[in-house]
């Protein structure tokens, strides 16, 4: 992963934020929250833009090339290595690819002639094939013609020095970097002769330190060199925690004490990383939770109406970045980030026509209104299962969306998670905004308080409920959009989602939007701390026991809505 | 109005009781008189299938008026009644589970099969006892009885009502679901319990015992709607009718409105296990899918269906919907979510009161046509504040 | 005054009809008794150090404008809410603040809400059948039987409140000053010590206002009534002894001649005339 993108997704949804912080303002009406959506769009848009180039140079004549990789397939095995070496010194661009290829046993060589080829694909009889020198294709071939040439471990282990060797002299820091990562464990006596001398020449603090971590273990391992021990005793990577595991049962007493001492204190590190992984997954969790919860929170909490089709709305947004996809065939970056104004808009549309159907004629009466949604979430479901398919749906992850954070060496961040939390996050500001400081947040919330004062005072009600039911709906869809990054698309993806964002929001206290961010982190939290006790499925029983019990001590939630008119 | 009679031989001089009952019987007889008396082959003829379909609706009957007790009477919504329901099954699917014997897969005269198939050693503490017949019924009624009591306990005394209460009954089994799908529970996990072979010694696939668990069937709704008429025209049910439309009026001529909810939520509880006890040998299998949100919801649109607060409204329900479910996946099954989600739908919003309302409308019994009139404001009109305070 | 209290005494001790009457010790005075209580929602103080006391036998009215704390002061009494501090005693000897709601109404404190909550879906009969002191347990209330004694009470109370010829109806269907009075009746079925009635006289016409009148003055001597009414008139023609609300706290108290000459009363009310 480029560095440029974290930065990107660390700089762009504050600017987004400032951004829509300033149109929210200066616009008026029923517009806000489509343009708040809109910009939800510019980070990922930040991030999809920025990707990094490299560039390799220097270039064999092909009779050169034909000569070395003959020598190559005809030395016998104890000369290989040398003539590995001189094509990996040729700084031609191809020569990675002869000698990965080399290694993975797919570098042939057309029977009863001298030209080489690589292997692409090698199922059935025919192999696809392409030349070793111009890269092209060169069609289907049978196995029979094709004489492969031979590598072993001793030479593949050989390849992988090599080749972190040429990367070590990479121009890009970060092929350098991921070449002394690759290093680490797999230093050999002659590697690390050369090591110092590259480790002087490196500039950068990060890659040098891990080229020392490097020829370290090598050190410790072959000489048991004390000073090896010191450089890593800090360490998480797992060869130099193997290097020092071997120097603990050492026969040299100091040595394996020193060992010990060094072992006990990465023992420390490894829990307290391990605790923030925890802590990371119980977040992402609980940002799943919020953004599946929060939109009940407001069709529920604001507006008093149980819409059991909430999960389906949801489901609904999922399956629009799915459609998105399939429209924009190899884009799917792009189908993402347009499915998120996408999403809402169909949810929204989808939740409207919800309320205008059915929930206005049921006002008043919450539990017909819990059973009639709840038959409109049966019939969304099929109306997947039959206009789409019953089985589960792909939805492809952008490549900017997948990969992880690297913290250090046990930590590390998967991307769509971060993304999600960070989304989730955003979708809470936005609503807030639209809550306190637009027209609409206002007029919702006099509705609320007081229908009949609020239609004299010539607040449209009715316009207030549509509205408030589509602002919910299409948050409702937003979380689909999401959800469509970490879970199967299918029609039962809203029902996983729905008793646990009723959850929330009534352990958060309803009608309480900081309530139901809170209570949707704590709950993703404590399932996530409870997990590595009791295993998935009993912590999530758990956490919900935990819930009915509370709701019995605090029947308003965590935040409950105080006063006069709410004693009833 | 009140009269003097005691409350459980007041039903039988009611006019819908009496009704109910005749219907009832005759049908049960006639079923079975058609199945033992004309061969097979006759038009009229009822075959085996059909008679435990049938006994399967009565249970869902059975269901139907202890939700509708809770729900039409007391104005609370469970959406959790499954859980009983598939407690009480799961109590008659132990007894049943130990019946098997030594004529398992795997011959383990204590062990069920799944249960030695986890390589488990002995019978965990809480299957002792199942081998008997009267312990197995009684926990039918104490299992769904005491769950019901703790949880009820609970609710009630932090007077946690309305669609909270609804919500947290829908988590209740949603939670009871996940652990039984667990292996680790000891009740069977993914599969449940089943491959049962006999009843109290009889041969659970003859003939005689399916006719017999049927009559079954048909004895308990008769005494379960009994025992409902019963409490719902006593001084009690007016209490529960009380709550359900004026809980602080109620609290201030001095009842304590957690206890009623609470004993009319047990004995709910407890029929709703004997039909779930009478449903598993029936059917021949009980798993944790009984357990679903789902099916918990759709009993309720079998009452919202056949009309809240009549009792015999939640019978016509539940059998309806049971027979147009079995039409419906048998010739499109596509079509029957769409079918029962449009029954949500349509009942709610252009059939309150149900068929019984319906009913009502032709002048057919005064009372209940009132009754469900105020069913309607009462226990759907309460709003959001009220019901949480 | 003592030779009431002594009435209510024996009234109490003999009569054989109501033996869940509850043992209220009045000997000391008051039969309630309300000191220092405050009790505020989210800030606003609703009651702010609230001293009351209702003697026995007492009738006694209670007025003073919107958001005086009248509602919530009977919520205090009837359990319905907890003050934040002070302290409220019936008679000498039950601390008001340790019971629950029907604890407190099966002491003897009936009340009647604002808005008046009968039991729309059950018959006039059937609501006073409900209220009636009897023993409210879960098993007696199931196995409950009409007796002639009970069906005689009932008769009397539907008598009292002219609603004879309704009995068999829903209380549904009857209008606001019809549930009024069937509320009354509710309480006068409770055979309570003490009354609390929220504006009992609100949807009433003329004539049935009179009624009402007669009826409360009739039951202080036997009951302690407490009133809290809009209407003046209303409080002028049955009043004794009116005490003024404001702010959560008692501004006046005495006869209505005397209150409504006070000045700070005067301002209160046309204070809140202009506003």
């Amino acid at each position: 992963m480029p560095s440029e993108t974290d930065d990107a997704f660390v700089r762009s949804p504050w600017m987004a934020f400032l951004m829509s912080i300033s149109v929210a303002t200066m616009y008026r009406g029923c517009w806000q929250w489509m343009l708040l959506v809109c910009l939800l769009s510019f980070p990922l848009f930040a991030a999809a833009q920025s990707e990094s180039a490299t560039g390799q140079s220097a270039r064999l004549s092909d009779g050169a090339a034909q000569s070395l990789l003959t020598r190559l397939a005809e030395a016998r095995n104890p000369a290989k290595p040398a003539v590995i070496d001189e094509i990996a010194m040729s700084g031609d661009a191809r020569a990675r690819g002869w000698l990965e290829a080399f290694s993975a046993s797919k570098l042939a060589r057309l029977k009863d002639a001298e030209r080489f080829l690589i292997i692409d694909n090698n199922r059935g009889r025919e192999w696809a094939v392409s030349d070793a020198l111009s890269g092209e294709s060169a069609g289907k071939v049978s196995r029979r013609d094709l004489k492969t040439l031979r590598s072993n471990n001793s030479l593949r282990g050989h390849i992988d020095g090599v080749l972190s060797m040429i990367d070590l002299s990479s121009p890009d820091a970060e092929v350098r970097l991921a070449a002394a990562r690759g290093l680490r464990g797999s230093v050999d006596e002659a590697m690390a002769e050369r090591l110092p001398s590259l480790i002087e020449q490196e500039g950068d603090d990060a890659i040098r330190a891990t080229l020392k971590e490097a020829l370290a273990i090598q050190q410790l391992e072959a000489n048991g060199d004390p000073a090896a021990l010191d450089t890593l005793s800090g360490s998480l990577n797992a060869a130099a925690i193997a290097a020092i595991n071997g120097a603990a049962v050492s026969d040299d007493p100091q040595l394996a004490q020193a060992a010990k001492v060094a072992l006990a204190g990465i023992e420390q590190k490894l829990q307290l990383n391990s605790g923030l992984e925890t802590l990371y997954f119980g977040l992402s969790l609980g940002s799943v939770l919020v953004l599946a919860a929060i939109g009940l929170a407001i069709t529920f909490g604001v507006m008093g109406v149980i819409n059991m089709a909430h999960g389906e709305l949801i489901m609904l947004g999922a399956y629009t970045t799915w459609g998105m996809q399939q429209l924009l065939p190899g884009q799917p970056g792009l189908a993402l980030l347009l499915s998120i104004p996408a999403g809402f808009l169909v949810a929204a549309a989808v939740g409207v026509i919800i309320e205008r159907s059915v929930i206005q004629h049921l006002k008043g009466r919450p539990l017909e209104t819990l059973l009639a949604t709840f038959g409109i979430s049966l019939i969304l479901q099929q109306l997947v299962r039959t206009t789409i398919s019953p089985l589960n749906r792909i939805v492809v992850t952008p490549e900017w969306m997948s990969g992880s954070l690297m913290i250090n060496e046990a930590l590390s961040l998967t991307l769509n998670r971060l993304y999600i939390i960070g989304f989730a996050l955003f979708v809470f500001a936005g609503l807030m905004l639209i809550m306190r400081r637009t027209r609409l947040g206002l007029e919702v919330r006099a509705v609320t308080q007081n229908r009949a004062m609020a239609r004299s005072m010539g607040i449209k009600a009715t316009r207030v409920d549509i509205m408030t039911f589509a602002l919910g709906s299409g948050v409702a869809g937003l979380a689909g959009v999401a959800l469509s990054q970490i879970t199967n698309v299918g029609p039962n993806l809203g029902q996983n989602y729905i008793i646990d964002s009723f959850m929330v929001v009534v352990f958060g206290g309803v009608g309480n939007l900081w309530g139901t961010l809170v209570a949707g982190m704590s709950l993703g939290l404590l399932n996530q701390f409870l997990e590595p006790w009791a295993g998935a499925v009993l912590a999530k029983i758990v956490v919900l026991v935990f819930i009915i019990l509370f709701i019995q001590k605090r029947p308003r939630g965590l935040f409950p809505q105080k006063g006069r008119a709410a004693e009833g | 109005m009140p009269d003097s009679r005691s409350w459980l031989a007041r039903p039988f001089t009611e006019r819908s009781t009496q009704i109910f009952l005749a219907v009832l019987t005759l049908s049960v007889l006639a079923i079975t008189l058609l199945h033992v008396l004309l061969p097979e082959g006759h038009p009229l003829h009822v075959s085996t299938f059909t008679v435990t379909l049938l006994g399967k609706y009565l249970c869902y009957a059975l269901l139907a008026v202890a939700v509708d007790l809770v729900w039409g009477y007391l104005g609370i919504l469970s959406l959790g009644h499954g859980a009983f329901f598939a407690l009480g099954g799961y109590a008659m699917g132990m007894y049943l589970m130990r019946e098997i014997g030594d004529r398992g897969v795997y011959g383990n005269p204590e062990l069920p099969d799944f249960m030695v198939f986890l390589n488990w050693q002995e019978l965990p503490w809480f299957w002792q006892g199942f081998d008997m017949p009267a312990f197995a019924f009684l926990m039918v009624l104490l299992a769904p009885g005491l769950l019901a009591l703790v949880f009820g306990f609970l609710a009630f005394r932090s007077r946690v009502t309305g669609v909270y209460l609804s919500i947290i009954t829908q988590a209740l089994t949603f939670a009871l679901m996940l652990a039984f799908f667990r292996n680790e529970m000891g009740f069977g996990g993914n599969n449940g319990l089943t491959d049962f072979k006999d009843i109290l010694g009889f041969d659970l696939r003859t003939d005689a015992v399916r006719i017999a668990l049927f009559i079954a069937s048909g004895v308990a709704l008769g005494l379960g709607y009994l025992l409902c008429r019963g409490i719902v025209g006593s001084k009690l049910g007016r209490l529960s009718i009380a709550c359900r439309d004026a809980e602080a009026r109620t609290r201030f001529l001095g009842y304590r409105v957690e206890r009623v909810q609470l004993f009319i939520f047990v004995v709910s509880a407890m029929l709703a296990g004997v039909a779930g006890a009478l449903y598993v040998p029936q059917v021949g299998i009980i798993n944790p899918g009984e357990f679903s949100p789902l099916f918990s919801i759709e009993v309720v649109v079998w009452v919202a269906l056949g009309g809240r607060a009549t009792l015999y409204g939640a019978v016509l329900g539940a059998l309806i919907v049971n027979y147009a479910k079995t039409v419906f996946t048998g010739i499109m099954p596509d079509a029957w979510l769409f079918a029962l989600g449009g029954l949500f739908v349509l009942v709610t919003v252009l059939l309150p009161k149900g068929i019984a309302g319906l009913f009502a409308q032709r002048g057919w019994g005064r009372r209940s046509q009132s009754s469900a009139a105020k069913t309607e404001s009462a226990s759907g009109s309460r709003p959001i504040e009220e019901a949480t305070a | 005054m003592s030779l009431l209290k002594e009435m209510a005494t024996r009234d109490r001790v003999f009569d054989f009809l109501t033996p869940r009457t509850s043992p209220v010790d009045v000997t000391h005075g008051p039969i309630l008794y309300l000191e220092d209580v405050s009790v505020s929602f989210d800030g606003f103080k609703a009651i702010n150090d609230l001293n009351l006391t209702i003697d026995d036998g007492e009738l006694r009215c209670i007025i003073g404008p919107n958001g005086a704390g009248k509602t919530t002061m009977m919520d205090i009494i009837t359990g319905k809410t907890r003050p934040d501090s002070g302290s409220v005693w019936f008679g000498s000897r039950h601390d008001l603040l340790r019971m629950s709601e029907p604890e407190i109404a099966t002491l003897g404190i009936g009340r009647k809400f604002q808005k008046p909550t009968v039991f729309e879906a059950l018959s006039v009969f059937e609501n006073l059948e409900l209220a009636m002191a009897t023993d409210k347990r879960i098993f007696p209330t199931l196995a409950a039987r009409m007796s002639g004694e009970t069906r005689a009470r009932i008769e009397e109370v539907l008598e009292t409140i002219h609603l004879k010829e309704w009995h068999a109806r829903e209380a549904g269907i009857l209008s606001h000053g019809q549930k009024q009075w069937l509320e009354i009746g509710m309480l006068l079925m409770q055979k309570p010590r003490l009354l609390l009635v929220d504006e009992p006289v609100a949807g009433m016409t003329e004539q049935e206002m009179e009624r009402t009148a007669e009826l409360l003055t009739s039951l202080a001597g036997r009951q302690s009534v407490v009133v809290v009414e809009h209407d003046m008139g209303f409080v002028r023609s049955i009043a004794r002894k009116v005490t003024v609300l404001h702010q959560g706290a008692v501004l006046a108290e005495g006869s209505m001649d005397a209150v409504s000459s006070d000045p700070k009363v005067v301002e209160v009310y046309l204070g809140e005339s202009d506003g």
